[in-house]
C-alpha cells in the first residue's frame, strides 16, 4: 500500500473541507478529545432526540487523517440511532485494527461509506491513532464521561 | 565530513536521516566500546575491592576525565553523570533552585525552552517564572532578558541552541545581564554541546547540562558540569549507595563531588560509550563539526527557499545558527508531511518538539523539523526537498 491509499481525494476534500462545523442550537452531549504527543483536537457537540443523533458539531486541529476522520465520521453518525451508531463503531474498529477485511473491494462503500477511504491508514501504523481520535471522543461523549478521549 | 561508513545503521541502511536532533545515531567505535565493556570488562563501580571492579571503576572513571577535557572543565570532579539532560535540569531546579529559593525570587528562562527547562521549574511553589522573548529574527533578545530580570531574579535557565528555531543563544551576553543581579547562569546544552566546541571555562555558565545520546553516545547518561564551589554548596538530589561518607541511622554524610550526585549503581556501560563518543568527536574536531554542520545549514536554507509555499521558523544568520530546520509546507500538517516523507525513505521530526509554549508563540500547531550531525550530507538535503515537491503534488499545493 502506497501514499495513494492513504491520502485519497476523499480524504484531502474533508481535510480541505470539513463538514458540520456549525455550531449547533441544543447541546446534549460534548466531550473533547486530544493526543498530545502528536496534538490532534477534537472537539464534539451532539444533539440527542431520543434514540438518535440528530445533530453534530466538529471542531478540532491536527494532521488530515484525524480532521477527515472526524469530518467522515460527522457525516456517517448524523440522523443515526445509537444502535446504529453502535454497530457503525464497532466495524471502523474492526476495519482499523484487526487482519479481517471488511471492507468489499467490488461494492466500495457498501459496509461504512465514505469512512471506507480511512482503510488505508491501516498500512502506516503509527497514524492509526490520528484515524480512531475522533471515534473515542464519540464514544467519550455518548457515555457522558467528563474525561477527555485520548488514542496516544 | 565524511563519516558515513563509521555508522553501522547507515551502512546498512540508504536512508535520509535527519532526525539527530532528537538523537543521533552511533558510530562503530562507541559500539564496541560498550560491547568489548559487557564482555570482558564489566562489574560494578566504586564497590568492590576485586580486580575486575578496580579495572571497571577505572575505566567509568577514565570516561569522566575525556567528558571533563572534552568540555574543557578545570576538574574531572566537576563532572556529575546523570540520565540525561532531563534529569539534570530536574536535579538543578530542584536542588540550587527549591532548596534555596524563597517565594517572590524569580527565576528567567526563554520561550524556546524545551519542556526538560520549563516544567521542573513549574514545580517551584511560590516562585515566579518570567520567559524572555525572541527577536524577529528568532534570535534570543537579550533587552526582553535585560527587562525581565530584578534584584529577585536568582537564576537565569536558557538554552544553548534552541531544539526547535537552531538559534544559538549569546551566553556571554546572559552572563553580563545575570552579574548585574548576582543570578546563576544555567545553560541546558542538549543541542549546543554536540554541535559546538564548548569550553565551560569561558562559556559564561555556571551549569551546563547535556546528554550523551545527541552526540554519538548512547541512550541512559548525561551530564551535569557545574563549578566547583556551587556544586560543593548544592545538596544530593538522590540517596543512595555510593553517594554517602558516614550513614547512621538517623543521619548521614555525602561523599564528595561529583559521587554524592550519583547515588546507586551508575549507568556504567553507557559512560564507557560516551567517552569513545567524546573520544571520535575529539578525533573530528568540533571546530570541523561546527564547519561541517553551518555548511549543511546554509545549503538546506538554500535549497528549501527553492520550494514553493515553504516556511522556515529561525534566525536567517547563519553566525547564530545550528543545524536544527523547522519548517512547513503550505497547509499540509507536519505529521502528513512526516509520513510522506518517511514513505521516500526520509526521516524527519513532526510536532511540537517537546516545545508547546514556542509552538504556540509562533501561532502554529507543529512543525516538520530536519536535524543534522557529522554524518549528515548534501544529498539527503536534496533528497528532501525532492520529498517535499512531492508531498506539495499530493495534497495538491500549487507551485
Amino acid at each position: 500500500m502506497g501514499l495513494d491509499s492513504l491520502y485519497k481525494e476523499v480524504i484531502l476534500d474533508h481535510y480541505r473541507n470539513p463538514r458540520n462545523r456549525a455550531e449547533l442550537a441544543d447541546v446534549h452531549r460534548h466531550a473533547d478529545g486530544n493526543n498530545p504527543l502528536c496534538g490532534d483536537k477534537i472537539s464534539l457537540d451532539l444533539t440527542i432526540d431520543g434514540e438518535s443523533v440528530t445533530g453534530i458539531s466538529v471542531q478540532g486541529q491536527g494532521c488530515s487523517i484525524s480532521q477527515a476522520s472526524a469530518s467522515l465520521m460527522s457525516e456517517a453518525i448524523k440522523g443515526k440511532n445509537l444502535q446504529e451508531i453502535a454497530r457503525l463503531r464497532q466495524l471502523f474498529s474492526t476495519m482499523m485494527t484487526s487482519d479481517e477485511t471488511i471492507v468489499d473491494p467490488d461494492r466500495p462503500g457498501a459496509v461504512l461509506g465514505e469512512l471506507e477511504a480511512l482503510a488505508g491508514v491501516k498500512a502506516f501504523p503509527v497514524r492509526i491513532k490520528c484515524a480512531s481520535l475522533p471515534l473515542a471522543t464519540l464514544d467519550v461523549a455518548l457515555a457522558g464521561d467528563a474525561k477527555p478521549a485520548t488514542t496516544d | 565530513m565524511d563519516v558515513r561508513r563509521d555508522f553501522p545503521i547507515l551502512a546498512s541502511n540508504d536512508m535520509a536521516f535527519l532526525d539527530s536532533a532528537a538523537s543521533s545515531q552511533k558510530p562503530e567505535v562507541v559500539i564496541e566500546a560498550m560491547d568489548t565493556m559487557l564482555r570482558s570488562g564489566y562489574a560494578n563501580v566504586h564497590r568492590g575491592a576485586y580486580r575486575l571492579s578496580g579495572e571497571a571503576t577505572d575505566a567509568y572513571e577514565a570516561a569522566r576525565a575525556k567528558v571533563a577535557t572534552f568540555i574543557g572543565a578545570s576538574s574531572p570532579r566537576e563532572v556529575i553523570f546523570t540520565r540525561g539532560t532531563t534529569t539534570a535540569m530536574n536535579m538543578l531546579a530542584a536542588k540550587w533552585g527549591g532548596d534555596r529559593l524563597v517565594p517572590g525570587d524569580n527565576v528567567v528562562l526563554s520561550v524556546m525552552e524545551h519542556h526538560a527547562n520549563l516544567v521542573p521549574w513549574q514545580f517551584l511553589k511560590g516562585v515566579e517564572l518570567r520567559f524572555a522573548n525572541l527577536t524577529d529574527d528568532y534570535a534570543l533578545d537579550v533587552n526582553s532578558l535585560r527587562n525581565r530580570v530584578d534584584e529577585r531574579t536568582r537564576i537565569i535557565s536558557i538554552t544553548g541552541m534552541s531544539n526547535v528555531l537552531g538559534t544559538i543563544t549569546p551566553i556571554d551576553q546572559i552572563r553580563a545581564v545575570a552579574d548585574t543581579v548576582g543570578a546563576t547562569v544555567i545553560v541546558d546544552g542538549a543541542q549546543l554541546v554536540p554541535h559546538l566546541p564548548v569550553n565551560v571555562e569561558t562559556l559564561g555558565a555556571d551549569f551546563l547540562a547535556f546528554s550523551a545520546h545527541k552526540m554519538l553516545g548512547p541512550t541512559g547518561i548525561g551530564v551535569l558540569w557545574g563549578r566547583m564551589e556551587l556544586l560543593d554548596e548544592m545538596d544530593p538530589f538522590e540517596g543512595g549507595g555510593e553517594m554517602i561518607d558516614e550513614v547512621g541511622l538517623f543521619e548521614s554524610t555525602w561523599a564528595p563531588v561529583p559521587h554524592k550526585f550519583e547515588a546507586g549503581t551508575p549507568p556504567i556501560v553507557e559512560a564507557i560509550g560516551l567517552g569513545a563518543a567524546v573520544d571520535y568527536l575529539t578525533d573530528l574536531g568540533m571546530d570541523a563539526v561546527r564547519k561541517h554542520d553551518a555548511e549543511l545549514t546554509a545549503y538546506a536554507l538554500e535549497q528549501l527557499a527553492t520550494v514553493s509555499h515553504v516556511t522556515v521558523y529561525g534566525p536567517t544568520d547563519l553566525n547564530i545558527r545550528g543545524g536544527t530546520i523547522s519548517f512547513t509546507l503550505g497547509d499540509i500538517h507536519p505529521h502528513d508531511l512526516s509520513t510522506i516523507l518517511d514513505e521516500n525513505g526520509i526521516a524527519v521530526r513532526a510536532g511540537h518538539h517537546c516545545a508547546r509554549p514556542l509552538m504556540d508563540h509562533l501561532g502554529i500547531p507543529a512543525t516538520a523539523r530536519a536535524s543534522f550531525s557529522v554524518y549528515s550530507s548534501s544529498d539527503e538535503i536534496d533528497r528532501l526537498v525532492a520529498g517535499l515537491e512531492l508531498a506539495a503534488k499530493l495534497f495538491g499545493i500549487a507551485s
